[in-house]
Order: structure tokens, then C-alpha cells, then sequence
């Protein structure tokens, strides 16, 4: 079975490219140089030679004994959050900004919700002399204040959109709005594997180095694929990153959606779950929106989950039975968060903890299943350091241990 | 009147068509059907419909401003066709301006298997006398439902063409357009501009070497002088946020916004005729 889109950008009935005329050009223009570059050995290894020196991957494969003991089967950690600006993101925007220059152009521009993005292509194009805009909603600025501050620190400017909700998904449509006007001399770096042809097959195969080194480790440090892979799934950068060298291996695959506070409540972001199929931001794909196919605003604990869209591919892998996508709700990462910091002393970014939470669920089952052998992968796709406010709250942390709570 | 017959009397008189804009629900949806009545009555020729949608990417802060307001009262899909129904009502062609998501969500109930709106939407467009839409973020190639479901309903297909588009590009979305051809006169979004662009001429005259359908001219015209500048070789012009400015400008003075809306419309339309 083939997981590829067609040349249209279509993985089975979702993907394509619905967007406006103005950017069709652009979307064409891009995709030619891209497919340019993936075809050019010489591209391939500047990009393989960037991620390695600067970006510092490969990143680990860790097996987390402590971790292993207390869950009962072997847990490997796939850990993004040792890379360059501590996440999987910075893969995505060095190829992407490599091939902003490759098409001679001198600005990029760029969507953030929490800031990872955001500060990851304020990092790209001060290492490669771009001019770089980052759209950001105005709720996130203010949430996220620190990595707005890096942003700038690195010379990006930062546009606080103010718009419907003013959150990830309006920052997207500013950004879109921008290159309308400006295709000529900006490149637009999607900071996911969303939205319109080639974007979702683009950023996968710059993020792919995920799963083929995890893919390579698992069998030159234990002789065997895992059982089980995991990631959590926003608008599935890291998790198409890690499934892809997976997909027609006989290992189950599992992403994880932001739950919120429970899919009864409404409150959350699982779209696979609890979505229906429809088109936002160039894609067909399942997108959380009401009766009137107005989109309905995500809620999540984890900024970096918080989108009513999802990557087309995902969506076909989901349709397809390939992979299976279930909800983890806020409290289920924040208590999967502490575990991992308190047994093996690794803050986990809270998108990260989300795909630990589910896994641990897995694990349960694979234990029945397999018992101690059994081994599950988990990409622990970034660190926690920018979430510390959020646990500060979640936990009522730094107050004086001795005070009554 | 249909949108092909209103495009022919105004080549008829010498000049081109004005088509005006609005927002259905805005200020809400009495206040939109009153305000689109007239323009109408003070000189559109044809009527454009905007459809709120929560992700507009080709509206600058005017019309993103009111659709949020429609929106934030609640307008409906059902509303936008009562607008529609009591517009077209008035005689004049009245198409609508959407975005894609919400005609093929139309009268699907959440769940998984329910069948595609979109030919549920045109029987209903079509019943409430709408004349077609304009789909700013589909472009023909991939615009094959709504194509088809334009075709079983006889309803006009107006999809966009672009200064960035190249020539097969416009040939291909010529053939699929039905009405006229929406020429996006910028490298932008919706918004009311000082001065006209440069690259609405030549990309007219790109378009009108691969058709006989009108051409129309939009994005950035504010006034008549605009008007008149661009009817000189457009077939018709195309005004929106100068228009919702106007309401927006007047905030609750309901008559106020009227007559501003009425006195721009006039302009506008003395303008086609000075083209
Ligand atoms: C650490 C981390 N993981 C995951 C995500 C979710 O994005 P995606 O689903 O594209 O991997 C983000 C987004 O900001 C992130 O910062």
C-alpha cells in the first residue's frame, strides 16, 4: 500500500490544495524547487550536514529504565528535545529555509502558537540572513511572552494578530494573508504538515530523519523494531516525522490528539477524534467545526496541540486503519509530565508528555499482550523548559512547601 | 434579471457594471437585507452576497471586521439564504462570495457519513433565486463538486483570476466560469486602496484573450474616480470594504450608515458611466 500523495497532493480522499488563485503560483513554484532539492545530492547532504553540526541530531534513542521498570515494558525515547532550540521544529524550518534561499528569496514569514516555530525560523533565518516575520495571536503573545521575546532577540520581528479567536489558527490566516501580497520575494514557512499542496509532504520529508534514525537505533542498539510507536499529533509535524520510515514495517502506530478537559466537554482538540471531514487553510482534511462548517476554536492545555485542523496524511492514515489517533486529555499529560521528570529527571515540553500519557496506556496492553519484551518508542518531541508557567499553575508549584494549599 | 443580462444592458448603455458587496448579518441580518436593498436601488447592477466565515484569508481587516460581527450575532447558513432570497427579490442578480467549508458542510449533520452539502446548497441557493457564488479559495482544479452541482442547478460559476496566474492558468479558469470572470486587480487581500493598481490592465487584457465572458475588476476601488478609471476597460467593477466602511464608519447610527452607503453607491455608479 502506498501512503504517498498523488501529484495533486491527495493521500486518498484527503490533502489537495483549496486555496486561493493569487497563491497558486507561488504553491507550484514551491513545489517544483522542492522536489528540485530532494532530487540534488548535493541539497540532501548540505541538509543532512546542517541538522548534524548545528541542529545536533542524530538525537538519541534512549531506553528509560527507570521509566521501563515502573510501566512494565521497555520504553525507548526518541529525544527531539535534545536538538537545537529543543525541539523536532528546527528540522522542519533549516530545510525549509535552505530552500528559501535556494529559490533566491530574501524573507520568510512564519505562524507560532506557542512560539516553538516561531523562535526555530527566527533561528533558521538569522543563521541564514533572512528577513523573518512571525505571525502570533495576540492571546499567545501574551501566554507566551518569554518566546516572543527570543524571537526578537534573534531579529525576527513579531505581529500580534488580533482577529477571530487570536490564537494559531488566525496567525495562520494573517500569515496567509502576507504572502498574498508579498509571494515575490517571501517564502512562507509552514510550521506543521498541514495545510495546501506540497506543504504536508514537504515538512514531513524534512522531518522524516526522526523515525529513520529511530528506525536505524532501534536496530543497532536492540536488535529489534519496536512493537509500538507513539507521538503526539498537533498539526503532526513530529508524528509524520517519526511514522513515516514506520509505515510498512508490523509495528502499531499510535498519535495522540490534545483531549483538553474531555471530549464530552467540548473543550479539547482532538480532530481526528471528534471532527468531521472538511477543507481549512488549503487542506481537505478533519477539521473540528459546527453545523454550519464554521470552524470551532480547540482548546488544550498544550499550545503546540491547539488547532482545530490536522495534517491531511494523518487523516488518510486514520481513514485507511494504518494508524490509530486517540484523545489524551490535559490532566493525563500534566501527570505523565511529573513522571517523567521525577523518574528520570526529563521535563518533557507538555505537547511531548501528551504522546508519554497515551503510550503509557499502550504499554498496559502490550504488557498483557507481551509481557517485559514488549517495547513501545515514544518521540519526546521537545522539552519542557517554555511550559514551566503552565506547570507552575497545573501543579501550584514554587510556592513555600510548608505553606497550606 | 441574470448576471449575464445585467453585464449585456450595461454594454448595452456604453459602461460597465458596478457589483457591490456586503456581508449578510451585517449589522445584522434585517440591517444587511436593508442595506443591500439599496445598493440596488442607488445603482449596483449586480449584487454580491459575502457568506461570514470564522477563516477568511482574502480579507484584509474591513470585511474581516463585519463578517466577525455577523458572526459573533449568530448568523446562519439559513440566514445568509434569507438574505439572499429578499435580494433577489428586488430583481437584481445577486450572487454569493464564499468561502469553500461552509457550502460543502451545508445541511450535513456531524457525524461521519452524511452525504456533501454542496448540491444540497446549490438546489437551495437556486430556490432562494441566488445566482451562483464567487469562491475565492477554489479554484476550478479543484473545484469539481461545486462544478458540478453549478451545472445541474443552472447556477453562475465565478472563480478568480490573478496577476500571478499564468496563461494556461487563466485559460483553464475561464472555461470554468459561468457570469463573469473576477479579476483580483492587487497582490492582496480585500481592502479599500488610494490609488488604483497597474496590474488589473494587462491581466484583463490577459483574461479577455481566452473569453467572451465579462470581465470584472476587483479589490482596492473606493470611489467613483476609481470607477471610472477601471470601467475604461473592464467590463464591470467590484466594490466591497469602501462599502462596508461605510456601515462600519456610522457604528449604530443605523440611518446615518444608510445614506453614506446610498451617496458612495451613487458615486461609484456615476463613475462606470464616466469609464
Ligand atoms: C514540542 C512540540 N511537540 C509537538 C508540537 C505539535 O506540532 P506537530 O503536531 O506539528 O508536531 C509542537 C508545536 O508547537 C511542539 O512545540
Amino acid at each position: 500500500m502506498s501512503f504517498e500523495a498523488d501529484e495533486r497532493g491527495f493521500f486518498g480522499n484527503f490533502g489537495g490544495r483549496f486555496m486561493p488563485e493569487a497563491l497558486v503560483a507561488a504553491l507550484d513554484e514551491l513545489t517544483v524547487a522542492w522536489q528540485d532539492a530532494m532530487a540534488d545530492a548535493q541539497f540532501t547532504s548540505d541538509f543532512e550536514a546542517i541538522l548534524r553540526d548545528y541542529a545536533n541530531t542524530p538525537s538519541p534513542l534512549y531506553h528509560a529504565e527507570r521509566l521501563s521498570e515502573k510501566v512494565g515494558v521497555r520504553v525507548l525515547l526518541k529525544r527531539e528535545d535534545l536538538n537545537h532550540t529543543g525541539a523536532h521544529k528546527i528540522r522542519n524550518v533549516l530545510g525549509q529555509a535552505m530552500l528559501t534561499k535556494r529559490m533566491g528569496k530574501t524573507r520568510v514569514i512564519a505562524e507560532t502558537g506557542a512560539g516553538q516555530h516561531g523562535v526555530a525560523s527566527a533561528t533558521a533565518a538569522a543563521y541564514f540572513g533572512l528577513d523573518c516575520t512571525v505571525y502570533m495571536g495576540a492571546v499567545d503573545t501574551r501566554r507566551q511572552a518569554l518566546n516572543v521575546a527570543r524571537m526578537q532577540l534573534l531579529g525576527a520581528k513579531v505581529i500580534p494578530v488580533d482577529s477571530g479567536s487570536a490564537t494559531l489558527k488566525d496567525a495562520i490566516n494573517e500569515a496567509l494573508r502576507d504572502w498574498v501580497a508579498s509571494v515575490d520575494n517571501t517564502a512562507y514557512l509552514f510550521g506543521t504538515a498541514a495545510g495546501p499542496h506540497p506543504f504536508p509532504s514537504m515538512v514531513r520529508d524534512f522531518c522524516r530523519g526522526i523515525g529513520d534514525e529511530a528506525r536505524r537505533q532501534s536496530l543497532d542498539q536492540f536488535g529489534a523494531l519496536p512493537d509500538a510507536i507513539a507521538a503526539c499529533v498537533g498539526g503532526g509535524s513530529n508524528a509524520i516525522g517519526l511514522f513515516t520510515a514506520f509505515l510498512d514495517d508490523d509495528v502499531k502506530i499510535y498519535g495522540f490528539e490534545a483531549g483538553g478537559e474531555g471530549i464530552e466537554t467540548g473543550r479539547h482538540a482532538a480532530t481526528i477524534g471528534a471532527g468531521d471531514s472538511g477543507v481549512l487553510h488549503g487542506a481537505r482534511t478533519y477539521v473540528l467545526q459546527d453545523d454550519d462548517g464554521q470552524t470551532i476554536e480547540s482548546h488544550s492545555i498544550s499550545a503546540g496541540l491547539d488547532y482545530p485542523g490536522v495534517g491531511p496524511q494523518h487523516s488518510h492514515l486514520a481513514e485507511v486503519g494504518r494508524a490509530s489517533y486517540l484523545p489524551v486529555t490535559d490532566a493525563e499529560a500534566m501527570d505523565a509530565l511529573a513522571l517523567l521528570s521525577r523518574t528520570e529527571g526529563i521535563i518533557p515540553a507538555v505537547e511531548s508528555a501528551h504522546a508519554l500519557a497515551g503510550a503509557l496506556r499502550v504499554a498496559e496492553e502490550l504488557k498483557a499482550e507481551k509481557g517485559p519484551t514488549a517495547t513501545i518508542l515514544v518521540n519526546l518531541s521537545g522539552r519542557g523548559d517554555k511550559d514551566m508557567e503552565t506547570a507552575v499553575e497545573w501543579f501550584q508549584l514554587g510556592a513555600d512547601e510548608g505553606d497550606d494549599k | 434579471m441574470s448576471v449575464a443580462s445585467a453585464f449585456e444592458k450595461a454594454r448595452g448603455e456604453g459602461r460597465s457594471a458596478l457589483v457591490g458587496y456586503l456581508p449578510a448579518g451585517f449589522p445584522d441580518v434585517d440591517g444587511s437585507i436593508d442595506a443591500l436593498k439599496v445598493m440596488v436601488d442607488a445603482g449596483c447592477d449586480v449584487i454580491e452576497v459575502g457568506f461570514p466565515y470564522t477563516d477568511p484569508v482574502m480579507d484584509g481587516p474591513t470585511v474581516q471586521a463585519a463578517a466577525q460581527q455577523a458572526l459573533e450575532q449568530g448568523v446562519r447558513t439559513t440566514d445568509v439564504l434569507r438574505v439572499v432570497e429578499a435580494v433577489a427579490a428586488t430583481g437584481a442578480p445577486t450572487l454569493v462570495m464564499t468561502y469553500w467549508n461552509p457550502v460543502e458542510h451545508y445541511g450535513r449533520a456531524s457525524g461521519r457519513n452524511g452525504r456533501s452539502g454542496v448540491d444540497r446548497f446549490a438546489a437551495d441557493l437556486a430556490s432562494a433565486g441566488g445566482a451562483g457564488l464567487i469562491t475565492p479559495d477554489i479554484t476550478p482544479d479543484f473545484g469539481q463538486e461545486w462544478i458540478a452541482a453549478a451545472d445541474a442547478h443552472d447556477l453562475d460559476k465565478v472563480f478568480l483570476v490573478s496577476p500571478s496566474s499564468t496563461d494556461e492558468r487563466i485559460a483553464m479558469t475561464t472555461a470554468a466560469c459561468r457570469g463573469f470572470v473576477y479579476a483580483t486587480a492587487v497582490m492582496g487581500v480585500t481592502g479599500a486602496r488610494a490609488s488604483t493598481s497597474d496590474l488589473a490592465g494587462p491581466l484583463v487584457a490577459r483574461t479577455k484573450a481566452t473569453t467572451d465572458l465579462p470581465v470584472g475588476v476587483g479589490l482596492g476601488v473606493s470611489n467613483g474616480d476609481q470607477a471610472a478609471e477601471i470601467a475604461a476597460y473592464a467590463d464591470g467593477v467590484i466594490v466591497g470594504s469602501a462599502l462596508v466602511r461605510t456601515l462600519l464608519d456610522a457604528g449604530s447610527d443605523r440611518a446615518a450608515g444608510l445614506a453614506a452607503l446610498r451617496a458612495l453607491t451613487e458615486d461609484l455608479a456615476d463613475g462606470v458611466r464616466r469609464g
